[in-house]
């Protein structure tokens, strides 16, 4: 065998097996996407979005407690974490300065946080927020959730205003404007669709948790919206019922299953629209 | 010592016995630089990169305070007052002395806010005035023809010679006394080039301007004045044509006539 001859075989042969690997990753999340279709829709009926969870036998029965309550939460968790996430990262980008160790040490603390599991978050909460309380609580998942959302947007936050040149915040400073009104009016703007983008994507992350929840807002089979006690959420309900005996349980878990992953799904396309539009 | 001329109008600015020192750095940038602006003239620094045109540039509006730890000795004076005292107003004094720079730097707005962002900040909210003033500033920086019925529109989206124009539309809207222009043209083509200097030279009519240029034709055709730099020194300054055709320094004839730089 030629020198050539070799070199094209082993071409060929590295080619097969990087393809092989690309196809079987491709197909395990066709193979999720397409059995999450294909029960989800079957289970997929209006009464999921407009009757509450029921024992099983008892029809009608929905979602829709845990719908609401997951919203709730999600939103709850939002209004939390984005702003102190935006603000914590406009401190670091617009005021902490590349030297400054206070900054370093904040955003490596963010970095540490952002792989910390989920689990351990919730059961900090469950140490703070539940067991003082004596009981489980929407607020305990919802602060849960929020400190999940920190990092994220705090991350997002402080690249995207860094990406903003420098020159920009010079010609407005050039102008007269004070530090504050350079920061809102200029470098905000210049960075908005990047920031809206990982406050969408951190909405994604958390809407998708269940560990921290299962400590903390835990789950309700009553229509409930007083954050003050157990709130019902999609995660965990997909969770009860997906390990249930009942075969309606299970359905209406592959219906939960689809929901959670259809807005999971909606919120990054819409994210990944957002920077483009910007390009 | 270095070799000025006489500046026969009023010294707007005055620099006196200054240095310039970036921040963490023992040794000045700007070495004991004493030169005076005359008023409704244009006054060109010139010289290699790298010798402190840009820098000294930067100390007339205190652009260097956005960063810590840059340090000025010696005075700066504008009106009269020394401006690089602690209680000097800096927000004030940026309205006074403008700045165009090197790269233009529209805001991510619309044409209208971009030129109405100055005027706003001075606490302007008249809906007629502020159109007025837009109108006027776009027409003073040339840009009123191709930009008047499209003033919503994203002056990001305009071309590179017109962005600058924009920015100097929105320099100018807020009636400064001096316009600093930082190698304004450097990034655009020659008939963009062309736009901006026949623009600064209307422009003296109503506003001191000085110039950072690496171009000396370009420093030929738009100063009255000229001031050579050369490792943080000012070596020479002088009547434009004179400092061209009969420099007083060897230094600034080696420079001109192309010998280093």
């Amino acid at each position: 065998m030629t020198r050539q001859n070799r070199r094209i075989l082993v071409n060929k042969v590295v080619m097969a097996l990087s393809t092989a690997a690309a196809v079987a990753g491709l197909i395990f999340l066709f193979w999720i996407i397409g059995v999450l279709f294909y029960k989800g829709f079957g289970a997929l009926n209006l009464d999921i979005f407009t009757y509450d969870m029921a024992p099983p036998g008892r029809e009608p029965s929905g979602l829709r407690n845990a719908l609401v309550g997951q919203l709730l939460l999600v939103l709850g968790a939002s209004f939390i974490g984005v702003p102190v996430g935006i603000l914590a990262g406009t401190y670091l980008s617009e005021y902490g300065g590349k030297k400054s160790r206070l900054a370093r040490l904040i955003r490596d603390i963010s970095d540490i946080m952002m792989s910390t599991p989920s689990i351990v978050i919730g059961a900090f909460v469950y140490a703070v927020l539940v067991e003082p309380f004596g009981h489980f609580s929407g607020w305990a998942g919802i602060a849960a959730l929020a400190v999940i959302m920190v990092p994220i947007v705090l991350r997002t936050t402080d690249d995207m205003l860094q990406l903003v040149p420098g020159s920009l915040r010079e010609a407005a400073a050039a102008l007269g404007a004070p530090k504050y009104k350079v920061i809102l009016q200029v470098v905000f703007r210049g960075a908005k669709a990047g920031i809206l983008t990982g406050v969408l994507l951190s909405v994604a992350r958390v809407a998708g948790e269940t560990a921290p929840l299962l400590f903390t807002s835990f789950s309700n089979n009553f229509f409930s919206t007083d954050l003050d006690r157990p709130i019902a959420s999609l995660t965990v309900t997909m969770f009860n019922y997906a390990t249930s005996p009942y075969e309606e349980w299970i359905d209406r878990g592959w219906a939960a299953a689809l929901i959670l992953a259809l807005f999971v799904l909606g919120a990054n396309i819409a994210g990944r629209m957002i920077v483009r539009r910007k390009r | 010592m270095a070799t000025i001329c006489e500046v026969a109008q009023n010294h707007i600015i005055e620099v006196k016995g200054f240095s310039f020192y970036y921040a963490g750095v023992d040794s000045p940038n700007l070495k004991n630089i004493n030169m005076p602006i005359g008023e409704g003239a244009v006054t060109a620094l010139i010289g290699p990169s790298g010798c402190g045109k840009t820098t000294l540039l930067r100390c007339f509006n205190r652009m260097h305070d956005l960063y810590p730890g840059n340090r000025y000795r010696g005075e700066i004076v504008f009106e009269g007052r020394n401006i690089l005292t602690k209680k000097e107003d800096l927000i004030k004094l940026r309205t006074r002395i403008g700045m165009i720079f090197q790269k233009p730097t529209p805001f991510p707005m619309s044409i209208y806010d971009n030129v109405a962002y100055g005027l706003r900040l001075q606490g302007i909210k008249s809906r007629s005035e502020l159109d007025g003033r837009v109108e006027q500033a776009l027409k003073d920086a040339a840009l009123w023809k191709e930009v008047g019925d499209r003033l919503k529109e994203s002056g990001t989206a305009l071309s590179g010679g017109q962005q600058q124009r924009l920015c100097i539309a929105r320099a100018i809207a807020v009636e400064p006394d001096v316009l600093l222009f930082d190698e304004p043209t450097s990034a655009l083509d020659p008939i963009s080039t062309q736009a901006i200097e026949e623009l600064i030279i209307k422009l003296k009519e109503r506003v001191t301007i000085v110039i950072v240029t690496h171009n000396m034709q370009q420093a030929a055709r738009v100063s009255d004045y000229t001031a050579f730099m050369y490792l943080g020194d000012l070596i020479e300054m002088g009547v434009t044509e004179e400092l061209f055709i009969t420099p007083k320094e060897e230094m600034t004839e080696q420079y001109i006539t192309g010998k280093f730089g």
